[in-house]
């Protein structure tokens, strides 16, 4: 190994590392109750997982939360971008979950007909 | 690129071990590959992330939520509710922790980050992946030294960081190499000395646990300055997963090629062995420990000559702490004035300590040099347990002093500790409350003396024997005066002609007890008619 290519590990490695406790631009809140789950939180979450994975999006976080106690509208997805409001998507699934990425994540144009 | 949402930090280390650690790391893997979330939850085994005694710790990212005592029966609990549906799990949360967030520095009044340099990466990389440690500036040091220092630059910069040894003896390190270096000989070797066996000592083996590359990264560039191409590591035997971990270190840098022949195309060829010792104190002094590297018994050589001019087989030697070691990667990635912006002008850095006893919360950390011992066991220790009063410390070990309420708001430094300087080395503060029987406490060190004496000379090998004699007749209720001033005869006698520190250090404790205790040792004994 050269100098180069040891640079080349450490720039690669330290992508892997910030991931972990990395500053995010985006971050997408699946609400992962009982009713969530119950009405298909779980491809939802694994779906943007997925997605933003596929994309190497590494600004953006996917994470859960609990109840938002409004059962009839779950799925249930908020969507928080810096320095804009949060949008919340209701009755969702994993294709309208690939159109969020698409459209608000990547795009930045939150997509109206999902939101409640 | 796999996106992995959640990252669970279990922290690995001999302690954590013992509560059971791999039970739950199982546990975890487990449960998360029952819940499908295998892919997007992943568990790393991190280091010692410096609490002890609050069983297996768990660390979850990006929430940055810790947990502790955990069990693999909470396993199911933590993946179910917080991985899978964002609600920590209150009970586990830890509550207290020693303080790694904001310490006063007295110079400027400011409140600024915890100094870490030493531990900067344990607790938070995984130390298994060499990429983590390349990823945190690892290996940034060995490329600076040959692209830009030389062997004479590195050996520069280190002078000027005012680095000195953190093994005890605080002597200059740059010095130490600098006199390996233009010593006739060769070859020429480094050594480092891991047989930490200093009671109440930990926290070489929680830099070798949580760190490995950093020690392999400094004893390369202590290998490049001084010129030598071998290095020992001299480990203490029980410390098994400081030398699992060493050695999978030591094979991943030879497969990326930073260790062995002509390493990055440098020229410099460099290569490590890891030795396991077998339990001698004695052997954590120098030369008594190349004694045992070359296959002897653990004895204590004559100084001079020393071991920079004539050490291993003859040849001119370098032995460094761990500790000391660890902070030469970063002083030379960053630059000696970045160092020297820690600590006090006349000794700059951080020292690291093991903190236990009757304190809140018992564990590891690193404090800027002068620290106050306050601060150390109030800010960072989280103060006295159960609220009661302090009595005092026994810092440094059983070669260690106490220091009572007095010393409390001493600058702990090699300079302002004055003849207490030696005790920083090892770091072990074991503080005591107000229930602690100083005799009783002065008893276990002489036995601990007793047992270690390696026999070597008459002074200790004596010396030793009739110190427990006496001590046990003071803690038995049938000391007299007269003894006690036998206990600082004999061992003022011991530390004048004694052939090695062991024999030597041994009037510090006896010493400190009674400066610091003297009313309370002097009732143990009968009083004259």
């Amino acid at each position: 190994m050269n100098l180069e290519e040891l640079k080349k590990i450490r720039e690669k490695a330290q992508k892997d590392v910030e991931l972990r406790q990395k500053q995010s631009r985006v971050r997408i809140v699946v609400g992962m109750g009982t009713s969530g789950i119950a009405a298909g939180a779980r491809d939802v979450l694994k779906t943007f997982v997925e997605e933003v994975g596929k994309r190497n999006l590494a600004d953006v976080i996917v994470t859960q939360t609990g109840e938002k106690g409004l059962a009839s509208q779950e799925p249930m997805v908020e969507v928080f971008e810096e320095g804009k409001p949060a949008v919340v998507y209701g009755n969702m699934s994993p294709e309208k979950a690939k159109r969020v990425v698409v459209e608000h994540v990547v795009n930045g144009h939150p997509v109206s007909e999902f939101a409640i | 690129m796999n996106l992995v949402r959640n990252h669970v930090l279990i922290s690995i280390d001999a302690g954590t071990i013992m509560a059971g650690a791999r039970a739950v790391e199982k546990a975890l893997v487990d449960e998360i590959n029952r819940q499908g979330l295998a892919g997007e939850i992943a568990v790393l085994e991190t280091g010692s992330i410096g609490a002890t005694g609050q069983g297996v710790v768990i660390v979850v990212y990006p929430e940055g939520l810790y947990y502790a005592n955990v069990t693999p029966e909470d396993a199911s609990e933590i993946v179910e509710e917080h991985l899978l549906k964002g609600r920590p799990v209150k009970r586990l949360i830890m509550t207290e922790m020693p303080r790694q967030q904001v310490i006063r520095k007295e110079k400027t009044g400011l409140l600024k980050e915890q100094a870490r340099i030493v531990l900067r990466n344990s607790g938070v990389i995984n130390p298994e992946n060499i990429d983590e440690y390349i990823a945190e500036g690892g290996y940034e040091g060995i490329e600076r030294a040959f692209t830009e220092l030389k062997p004479a630059g590195v050996i520069k910069e280190i002078k000027d960081s005012g680095l000195v040894g953190r093994g005890g003896a605080a002597f200059t390190t740059a010095m130490k190499w600098d006199f390996a270096s233009k010593a006739p000989g060769d070859p020429k070797y480094i050594i480092c000395n891991a047989d930490e066996g200093e009671p109440g000592t930990f926290k070489d083996r929680l830099i070798l646990e949580g760190d490995p590359h950093k020690l392999i990264e400094g004893m390369m560039l202590a290998g490049y300055a001084v010129g030598a191409a071998k290095g020992f590591i001299y480990i203490r035997g029980e410390y098994a997963l400081s030398i699992e971990r060493l050695e999978k270190a030591i094979t991943q840098a030879r497969l990326y090629g930073l260790l062995g022949e002509n390493i990055l195309e440098s020229g410099f060829s460099f290569d490590l062995a890891v030795m396991k010792g077998a339990g001698a104190y004695v052997c954590g002094e120098e030369t008594a420990l190349i004694e045992s590297l070359e296959g002897k018994r653990g004895h204590p050589r004559n100084k001079p000559p020393y071991p920079v001019t004539e050490g291993l087989w003859g040849k001119p030697t370098v032995v460094n702490n761990v500790e000391t070691l660890a902070n030469v990667p970063e002083i030379i990635r960053n630059g000696a004035a970045w160092y020297r912006g820690y600590g006090t002008d006349k000794c700059p850095g951080t020292k690291v300590y093991t903190i236990i006893g009757n304190v809140a919360t018992p564990g590891l950390i690193e404090a800027e040099m002068g620290t106050t011992l306050r601060d150390i066991i109030y800010e960072y220790a989280g103060g006295i347990k159960e609220g009661k009063k302090f009595k005092g410390a026994l810092v440094g070990g059983a070669a260690g002093a106490f220091m009572g309420p007095e010393m409390l708001d001493a600058k702990m430094d090699f300079v302002n500790l004055k003849e207490y300087a030696a005790v920083l080395g090892s770091g072990a503060i074991l503080v005591m409350d107000e229930s602690t029987d100083i005799v009783g406490m002065l008893q276990s060190v002489l036995h601990f003396f007793k047992h270690e004496s390696c026999g070597h000379c008459v002074p200790c090998r004596l010396g030793t024997k009739q110190l427990v004699e006496i001590v046990d007749r003071i803690a038995g209720g049938k000391g007299k005066v007269e003894d006690i001033e036998s206990l600082v005869k004999i061992s003022e006698v011991m530390r004048d002609t004694s052939f090695c520190p062991l024999g030597q250090s041994l009037n510090l404790p006896i010493s400190s007890s009674l400066k610091y205790f003297r009313d309370e040792v002097y009732g143990r004994v009968q009083q004259p008619a």
